[in-house]
């Protein structure tokens, strides 16, 4: 029998109106590394957050070295001594390294004085046992995101971290700091630290897991060691269904090029062409910082073009601003609705005609309520939008329909060109079959439709085909037939394909 | 209590508790209820009201304005000079207003193209604006004359219609204009979005910049109104106008309901709040309080009913 640090039985998280996991269980063994695998939304998160007593649980137990605890907050289990590396790095640029180590727990002197001295050779020292070599007085903006990683997880052990969550660490790491990071990895498992490892990337996972825990739909599925596991297997436990029920493919005659991007080029992109037809779904698939979005925010008029042209209907168009895009039957609907995508204090209406007022605009700039309402009620009814009024403020809806407002914002300025990034992030998986539906239905009606996703099963279910960007470029374009996961993954690292 | 109910009442909060607040005051003071000291209040809120509805505008872009106290002086200084030159009214009341609008507008394109803090563009604006209304009335009042048309100006402050002050009804068509824009047209919707979430906006295919100069214009142009009516009242205008008077705008405002992070809010809560004010001002004075304490008991006053509605959110 295993040693275990860390279980985790039975728990429920609820959220108003929502149950995030269920009866979800985790063991985290003494001396191990546990994956921790899911889809988006799969719970994995909330888990994690369950876990440190950033969420406290609705049910359920946990037990840490064997006894049953309650962290208040992630304050208290750091204390306690569970650590967690996010995506997004909790450090603070401006500050040196050793600084960021020691914040809210500097030495001092007994004149209050802190002991520099002693800062930077215990900093030294921990930045050895992660095989960093730097000096701990460099500022810790000047490095690259695998080494503030290793900064951070040095702060972990600094803290004397027993457990180690890492959440999708190597998103943003090249293929050698990602090395690194597993030696720093296969270190601290000898010296008998337990980790738990979120990543997508499955091959991954075989590399340096020993066990692996999969969520599906905030639901527990199945814990198994790694050896008695299949990529295949993996996915099919994560995924719960065939890929083609999700995803119910349309397959029509496409009509003629819409619209061209010709060797578009500035800060973010470089030498970007591609064409889209009338009814096709053009899947834009990459890595974070690969250039997607901005290459949808450079069409729809956001970022300023430096070369390069925009076709549309065979006429070369210019657009300085979403204004601009809007005019040439160009919509965008962004990956951030909460940022930059809603506005979430007015209402399902308003934001629903918000990019068309003058459609409804009469004399004296009299905007036609009775219009107004028709309208979005149309919308409201043919997305079925839950909402109990059209007058109800946006930020009290779900994500799900929250993001179908997000897309009839879009539509209701009939677009020819729809550029969705990430539709479905955050949207649970009900919500997510409806709006796969929504945009075959936009498909079939002949819409161009340009569809950035990091999420490579709804890439490949959705496409009809897919360009990969690395690093501002087109990194390599698939039909759908020959499109794989791994293909699309070795594109977006900037591998060529064999 | 149902919830029906419940709504209903915190719905009219503002109403409620501005007319208890009266009530309150007629009981601790006979002279309050009568007709001739409720126009007087009237009258005496109208400048601030006038200046606090385009302040709502700005406040509800989450933007602020200062410089309105001294736009309304120098937009009184020129109309008076104008008149007492011999300028017919109506072209030194429509001067006075684009003077307004213009001021306005640079302060807009400060805060839209330069990208400054609205904070900062329009104290700057305040200070530069009463600058140069010390330096063109010569730090000295500016009477407005004997010419005809100063004394058709003088009804704008003092004249009445029907028995009510002349001030009050351009409150009244204001605030009824205010409301028509924010209510039924496309630049209100925008100015609420705006408020609400500007990159949204942006990305929603609005020109943020020109909602915001249009914004900054009609506050600059309801301070000019309000330094008419209060160069008419006095048939003359004072360097020194309008000082402070931005801050009881947005009082005025805030007191309304109105969200100093903008999006939220609108001008019938501002009438309310300016009415607050007023009264509070008329009952003090009514019940002999000094300055002094009036200024003590103004701030705890707007402190409270601010808390308050904080607590109910």
């Amino acid at each position: 029998m295993e040693n275990i640090i860390l279980r985790m039985e039975n728990v429920r998280k609820e959220f108003p109106g929502v149950v995030a996991i269920n009866n979800v269980h985790l063991n985290v063994y003494d001396g191990k590394i546990m994956a921790l695998l899911g889809e988006n939304g799969a719970g994995k998160s909330t888990l994690v957050k369950v876990m440190t007593g950033v969420y406290k649980r609705t049910s359920g137990d946990i037990y840490y070295k064997g006894e049953p605890v309650e962290f208040k907050g992630p304050k208290e289990s750091q204390e306690a001594g569970i650590a967690i590396i996010h995506q997004e790095l909790n450090l603070i640029n401006e500050l040196s390294i050793a600084e960021n180590i020691f914040i809210g727990r500097e030495f001092k002197n007994k004149f209050g004085r802190i002991d520099w001295k002693k800062t930077y050779i215990e900093a030294e020292k921990l930045l050895n046992e992660v095989g960093l070599n730097e000096n701990p007085k460099e500022i810790v903006g000047a490095l690259s995101i695998g080494k503030q990683q290793l900064v951070e997880i040095a702060k972990a052990l600094s803290l004397n971290a027993k457990l180690i969550v890492l959440d999708e660490p190597t998103d943003a790491l090249t293929d050698k700091e990602t090395e690194s990071l597993f030696k720093v990895m296969r270190k601290l498992r000898e010296d008998g630290k337990s980790m738990v490892y979120i990543s997508h990337r499955l091959e991954e996972i075989f590399e340096i897991c020993d066990d692996v825990t999969i969520l599906r739909d905030g639901e527990f599925i199945k814990e198994e060691k790694i050896e008695n596991l299949t990529k295949d297997k993996m996915i099919e436990l994560m995924v719960g269904r065939k890929l083609e029920e999700q995803f119910p493919k349309i397959n029509h005659k496409f009509g003629k090029t819409i619209f061209q991007a010709v060797n578009l080029e500035n800060k973010y992109l470089k030498d970007v062409s591609f064409g889209i037809k009338e009814g096709e779904i053009l899947g834009i698939a990459g890595l974070m910082g690969a250039g997607r979005t901005e290459l949808a925010k450079t069409i729809y008029g956001v970022y300023k073009l430096k070369y390069g042209k925009l076709i549309l209907d065979d006429k070369e168009i210019s657009i300085n601003n979403p204004k601009d895009a809007i005019n040439k039957k160009i919509a965008y609907v962004s990956e951030d609705r909460k940022k930059d995508g809603l506005i979430l204090s007015l209402s399902v209406k308003e934001n629903i005609h918000i990019s068309a007022l003058k459609n409804i605009e009469g004399k004296l700039g009299y905007l036609d309520r009775k219009k107004e309402k028709e309208d979005a009620q149309e919308y409201i009814d043919s997305m079925s939008i839950k909402t109990p009024s059209m007058n109800q403020k946006v930020k009290n809806l779900s994500g799900g329909n929250q993001q179908k407002v997000a897309i009839a914002k879009s539509l209701i300025t009939n677009p020819k060109l729809l550029i969705l990034d990430e539709p479905t992030r955050g949207v649970d998986v009900g919500a997510k079959k409806e709006i796969y539906d929504l945009i075959n239905e936009y498909k079939k009606q002949g819409m161009s439709i340009l569809m950035i996703s990091s999420e490579i099963p709804e890439i490949l279910g959705m496409s009809d085909r897919i360009i990969v960007m690395h690093e501002g470029r087109i990194a390599g374009e698939l039909s759908i037939k020959e499109a794989t996961q791994e293909k699309i993954m070795s594109l977006a690292v900037g591998e060529q394909v064999i | 209590m149902n919830k029906k109910n419940k709504e209903l009442l915190m719905k009219y909060k503002s109403v409620i508790g501005l007319i208890v607040f009266s009530l309150i005051i007629a009981v601790l003071n006979d002279r309050f209820l009568t007709v001739s000291n409720i126009l007087n209040v009237f009258k005496q809120t109208s400048i601030n009201s006038v200046i606090a509805a385009g302040m709502t505008f700005i406040i509800l872009t989450g933007g602020i304005d200062l410089s309105v106290g001294s736009t309304l002086a120098l937009s009184g200084a020129i109309a008076a000079s104008l008149l007492a030159s011999g300028t017919p009214m109506i072209v030194a009341v429509i001067s006075a207003i684009l003077l307004g609008a213009f001021i306005g507008f640079l302060n807009g394109i400060i805060i839209a193209k330069g990208k400054v803090q609205p904070f900062i563009a329009t104290l700057a604006m305040m200070t530069i604006i009463r600058g140069v209304t010390l330096i063109f009335t010569n730090g000295r009042p500016i009477s407005t004359g004997d010419f005809s048309g100063a004394e058709i100006f003088s009804f704008i402050g003092s004249g009445k219609v029907f028995g009510i002050p002349f001030p009050i009804i351009i409150t009244i068509v204001v605030f009824a204009i205010a409301y028509y824009i924010l209510k039924n047209t496309s630049l209100g919707r925008y100015v609420y979005a705006l408020g609400g979430n500007e990159e949204a906006t942006k990305l929603s295919g609005i020109n943020v910049m020109q909602v915001k100069y249009k914004a900054y214009a009609i506050s600059g142009a309801l301070a000019a109104v309000a330094g008419l009516i209060v160069t008419a009242r006095l048939s003359s205008a004072q360097p020194q106008a309008g000082s402070g008077y931005e801050l009881d705008a947005i009082a005025a405002v805030v007191l309304g309901g109105t969200s100093l992070a903008g999006g939220k809010g609108g001008v019938i809560g501002t009438i309310i709040g300016a009415l607050i004010i007023g009264i509070l001002n008329n009952a003090l004075n009514l019940m002999d309080v000094t300055s002094y304490y009036q200024l003590l008991i103004k701030g705890i006053v707007i402190l409270v009913a601010v808390l308050i509605d904080r607590d109910s959110e």
